[in-house]
């Protein structure tokens, strides 16, 4: 698609060939963080660093940090509460997001 | 343009012969059609095939109604299966038998031209099985001189490999001992 | 310059897809395709071929496997049949929205039921929206230029879409017939190796396929027509550079003695040929009739249609597909369309003819033209006839 435009007002000439994704992990650039309702908080002290969140997160939004922690990026997070779900050791809780 | 039906028994090679005289008359420089009755085929189930031979490109797609020349590769099947019909009056019946002229046009009703080899008998000498197809070409050439002998035994080689000599006796034998009944 | 070959229709396509230098086959057998994928087998197993030869278990893999294949910039190729026609049904349709130009032989068989192995144009008839190419053979040796010219024109760069050559099931497919196959520098100079406008490559990665919101469905529908059509372009060029090579020429529409002609008959396939014959005979007698045989099926060739059947009063299209409870046949139907807007049209009678291996022969095509100087004069009672059926 052309770079910046609306998806709405594409006209068919811009239609990329076959409609194809020329631009290869452009997801990027698609924020599924802003509909989240529950946000999961990371409790270090609990937390022994295994990375159940960091595989089972559907948007892959967990990243390791310098000292071996998963950290969440909310720009991509949805909310949907698998990361809390799957910890071993109850380190993440889901909280209500503030507006 | 000449056309002919074959009558055989599945596995007897009906289809083979009617590509054999196409692939001669083709390669002789002439224009040919050769297909087999489209379907399920089963061995030993009467089966028929069909060439169309002709000096110009042939144009047309139908099935063969009324053909020139009838060739049979059983001697069985005469008995149940009506192979002239459609035949034209002055065509040629071409039959596998050992019996007596009397007996055959008796048994087809058929008064026209008609010629007669024992296939069978030919087959079961010079190739060991009673497989006539390429017998039967020995009898449809020496009656119908639709194709040219030298071009059929290169057609027979290309097709049959090591095995075209037995065949190429088999047919000159049955341009030999044909029967012709005018 | 070539070589004239006495060959089974099935085998002269083989030996024609293995001079178009395939990288890929992926085919499942079914009658009467099957002579023709048998013997591409054979030319890679011998080491004839230099393909893969994918054996998949249903003809929705195998025409899922070609889409993979040719994303990936193989050339490649695949054939079926009615059902198996029918089983790949739902991938056809993303092979050119995704721009995939696999290249098919159908060998035009009827659909079950009652089951019949035997030809008519029903298979191709219900995959006529799928958006591919497609020709229509009238025997063995346009069969075979038709296999070249389709790859020719899929995977021109301004093309890129798949192509379907319709050859009549058993009438073309079993047939033993002289061909004159061409040629391999001839086949060479004709068809450049393929180069995809993009493909599937991890060292530049794209997305095929993604999803289509409703803000761009239409639009990505519309840039789909729209190269569609500029392919028509590109499929007559091809047949003219196939003229200067081969030195046979070709024409979406082609017609016969339509010289002053008031009555036409049109028809695709094979049975074209069989019509000639009766054309011949009818304008033997005096009557005025002519033949116009459709070579193109899809992108319809509009114009050339109009321009081809312009003067006469009645044509008798004859359709070898059933679209039961409609207006016509397929092709009937269409027909009725393309001319509604054209002024001083002539009346079009539709007849249903060759269904499931029913012969049509010459005298079928002339009662149908007969019939139709009837309807010159007398408007008829039903939108189609079906010929030959027994009361």
């Amino acid at each position: 698609m052309p770079k910046g435009k609306d998806t709405a007002l594409i006209s068919w000439k811009e239609v990329p060939f076959g409609c194809y994704i020329l631009e290869p992990g452009n997801s990027v650039q698609f924020k599924t963080g802003d509909w989240r309702s529950f946000r999961p908080v990371l409790d270090k002290e609990k937390c022994v660093k295994c990375g159940q969140c960091y595989i089972m997160c559907p948007d892959m939004t967990y990243t390791q940090d310098e000292e071996g922690y998963y950290i969440v990026d909310l720009t991509y997070c949805k909310g949907c509460g698998i990361c809390a779900s799957v910890c071993p050791k109850g380190a993440i809780t889901m909280v209500v997001e503030e507006v | 343009m000449i056309e002919v039906r074959l009558h055989g028994r599945g596995g007897q090679g009906a289809v083979t012969s009617a590509e054999l005289i196409a692939v001669a008359a083709i390669n002789q420089g002439k224009y040919a059609q050769a297909f087999p009755s489209f379907g399920p085929e089963r061995r030993g189930a009467p089966v028929q095939a069909f060439v169309r031979v002709s000096e110009h490109p042939i144009r047309t797609r139908e099935k063969i109604y009324f053909p020139d020349v009838v060739l049979v590769l059983d001697p069985s099947l005469p008995s149940i299966v009506k192979v002239t019909s459609g035949l034209k009056e002055d065509g040629w019946v071409i039959l596998n038998s050992h019996k007596s002229e009397k007996e055959l046009r008796e048994m087809l009703g058929w008064q026209g031209k008609m010629a007669v080899v024992d296939a069978t008998k030919i087959a079961l000498e010079e190739l060991g099985l009673p497989i006539t197809n390429t017998t039967m070409l020995g009898a449809f050439l020496a009656a119908t001189g639709l194709v040219d002998q030298g071009y059929l035994e290169e057609a027979l080689e290309e097709r049959f490999g090591r095995l075209a000599e037995k065949n190429k006796k088999a047919l000159a034998r049955a341009i030999k001992e044909i029967k012709i009944y005018q | 310059m070539g070589k004239r070959i006495a060959k089974e229709v099935s085998i002269a396509i083989a030996e024609a897809v293995k001079q178009c230098r395939v990288d890929v086959i992926a085919a499942y057998p079914i009658t009467p395709q099957t002579h023709i994928v048998e013997h591409l087998s054979e030319l890679v197993a011998n080491g004839e071929l230099d393909a893969e030869y994918i054996t998949v278990e249903s003809e929705h893999s195998a025409i899922s496997a070609c889409l993979g294949s040719v994303a990936t910039g193989a050339r490649t190729f695949t054939s079926t049949s009615s059902q198996g026609l029918a089983l790949m049904h739902e991938i056809l349709f993303i092979a050119p929205a995704l721009r995939l130009p696999v290249v098919m032989v159908v060998a035009n068989r009827a659909l079950s039921a009652p089951i019949s192995i035997w030809n008519d144009h029903g298979d191709i008839m219900a995959e006529r929206d799928i958006g591919w190419i497609q020709t229509f053979a009238e025997n063995g040796q346009e069969a075979v230029d038709l296999v070249y010219h389709a790859f020719r024109v899929a995977e021109d760069r301004r093309v890129m879409f798949p192509a379907i050559v319709n050859i009549d099931g058993f009438t073309l497919s079993h047939m033993i017939e002289p061909i004159e196959l061409p040629d391999q520098e001839q086949v060479d100079r004709y068809l450049p190796p393929f180069r995809p406008r993009y493909k599937l490559d991890p060292r530049k990665p794209l997305t095929m396929g993604p999803v289509g919101i409703p803000e761009i469905y239409t639009e990505a529908k519309k840039a789909q027509d729209e190269a569609f059509k500029n392919a028509y372009r590109v499929i007559l060029k091809a047949w003219d550079e196939f003229e200067e090579v081969f030195g046979r020429r070709y024409r979406p529409v082609e017609t016969y003695r339509m010289e002053d002609a008031e009555v036409a008959l049109l028809i695709m396939g094979s049975l074209a040929e069989t019509a000639m014959t009766a054309v011949d005979r009818m304008r033997e007698a005096g009557k005025k009739v002519g033949l116009v045989r459709l070579r193109l099926w899809r992108p319809f060739p509009l114009r050339d249609f109009v321009k081809a059947v312009k003067g006469l009063k009645v044509l008798a299209v004859i359709d070898r597909a059933l679209s039961p409870g409609a207006t016509g046949g397929p092709v009937g139907t269409e027909v009725r369309s393309a001319l509604y807007q054209v002024p001083g049209r002539p009346r079009v009678v539709n007849f249903i003819a060759g269904l499931g291996g029913r012969d049509v022969t010459v005298e079928d095509f002339e009662e149908m033209a007969d019939r139709a100087y009837v309807y010159m004069k007398k408007k008829p009672k039903e939108p189609y006839e079906m010929i030959g059926v027994k009361e």
